[in-house]
Order: structure tokens, then sequence, then C-alpha cells
């Protein structure tokens, strides 16, 4: 599933992307970052709704390519920057954790945990 | 002589918002040596996780990566407060960290497995009251 239609599927804002047909493999949905760095892998998106320049460096560290802020989550300028400068596209959804990690589930995007096995 | 290259970071303990720097530019580093991404994956992770500890745990502290022929090697020192429970902290789960630190998405108890996971040796050094060592190893 590309950026672009994790957009539209979401009906998400986009903050900042530089490249929107990035294939996306996998998806995790958590606010706790010890989380994401135990079990993510795979040109994965992170959905959460924790705002900190510390999901910014997560992603990074994990070669996350796109991060979706959940229930309208806005990131700041300085975590936006952070992102650019790691070609991590970042989206805004007014959509609630739940629904939104369903909608892309439903897609056809899988979890991480089942591409792994 | 020793090939081995080696780079020195001295981890800043005041601000949350800044952790990451020191991991950040390992992996930069790390790329420009053409080391397998793999490779780079697992050390900045470990190094991450390593990182967030120092400045949630020990105030800051420093981190020395050397790369060897066969391996990388991180040295993580700090001279927080030490590790009273070793094993215990080694469990997944088990944290100390406050709850002012879950709400900024850390402090559920995974880092130091996170660490383990993520390299091939890892070894604790601590002493209460004193400080932490901890040393680990990425084989190529």
């Amino acid at each position: 599933m590309t950026i672009r239609e994790i957009k539209e599927l979401l009906n998400a804002e986009v903050c900042c992307c530089e490249n929107p047909d990035v294939d996306i493999l996998s998806a995790c949905g958590s606010d706790m970052m010890s989380d994401v760095l135990a079990y993510v892998k795979h040109q994965a998106v992170l959905l959460t709704g924790l705002v900190n320049a510390q999901v910014i460096r997560t992603a990074e560290m994990m070669d996350m390519r796109c991060i979706v802020f959940v229930r309208s989550k806005k990131p700041t300028a300085d975590m936006l920057d952070l992102a650019c400068s790691c070609g991590i596209a970042v989206l805004s959804t007014t959509k609630r954790m739940y629904e939104a990690c369903g909608i892309l589930y439903a897609g056809g995007l899988k979890g991480n945990g089942e591409i792994n096995e | 002589m020793s090939d081995a290259l080696s780079f020195h970071y001295d981890v800043d303990g005041e601000s949350f918002s800044s952790a990451g720097q020191a991991s950040a530019g390992v992996k930069k580093n790390l790329r420009q040596l053409g080391i397998d991404p793999e490779i780079i994956r697992k050390v900045s992770i470990a190094m991450y996780e390593g990182e967030i500890n120092m400045v949630i745990h020990a105030g800051g502290g420093e981190a020395d990566i050397t790369v060897e022929d066969n391996c990388i090697v991180i040295v993580l020192t700090d001279r927080g407060p030490g590790i009273a429970d070793i094993d215990k902290a080694m469990e997944e789960g088990y944290s100390t960290a406050r709850d002012n630190i879950r709400a900024l998405g850390f402090g559920a108890g995974m880092g130091l497995p996170n660490m383990k996971r993520y390299t091939d040796e890892m070894n604790i050094s601590s002493v209460v009251g004193e400080g932490t060592t901890i040393t680990m190893k990425v084989f190529f």
C-alpha cells in the first residue's frame, strides 16, 4: 500500500511527504515507543496518538517510512523538520487509533507480526 | 596499530526532546561506511534505547562506538544511580520509570530487553550509587 493510498483511506492531511508513491509493507499502532522498537520491521507505517520528538526518532531508528498521527494530533514544526530530514512522511487524521488501524487492515495492509511469521 | 574506527558522543541528560541525537549520528556514520543496513538498524535501536535510558535514569552519559573487523562495539557509560537488581531489570515489563516518562512513550520496561534483543552480546556492569556501563556487540 502506498503512502498516497494511506492518506486517501484515512482522509488524512499531509504534513510532510517527499514521495507519496513509497510502498508500505506493514503497520504498527502504538503510543509506547519501546513496543514499537521491539517488534516493528519491513518498511512500516506507525500510527500513534503520542506527539513528541521521540516518535520521529523511533521511526528513524526503525527505518520506518511514514507516521500517521491519529485523533487529530498535529506534530510540532521541530518534529516535522526532523521527519523531513529523515525522509519520513507525516500524516494526520481525525480518526481514532482503532478506526484508523481497522481501515488500513481492511484495505490490505498487514500487521507487522503477520509479516514476520 | 588497530584499524578500528571509533566514535564518541556525550549524551545530554537535560533534554528529553534531544535524546536520540547520538544514535542518529551513529546511524549516519555507519551508513557512510557502507555497513549492511540490517546491522546499522540493530546498532541504532540498541543504542537509542540505551541513550533514552541514560536520559531518563542517569542524567546523561557517554557513548563510544567502535567498528572492529568482525563486529560493532557499543559502550554506554553513565554516573547515574546504578541498577540494584540487573536480572529484574532485564525482565520485559519491569521498570522503575515514573508515570511522566510513560506519558512520553517510554518506561514500559522494554529498554534493556530490547538492547539484548538487537545485539549479539550484552554485558551490564553496575554499582549502585556510582553508575552503569553497558557493553554491546553486533557481529557482521
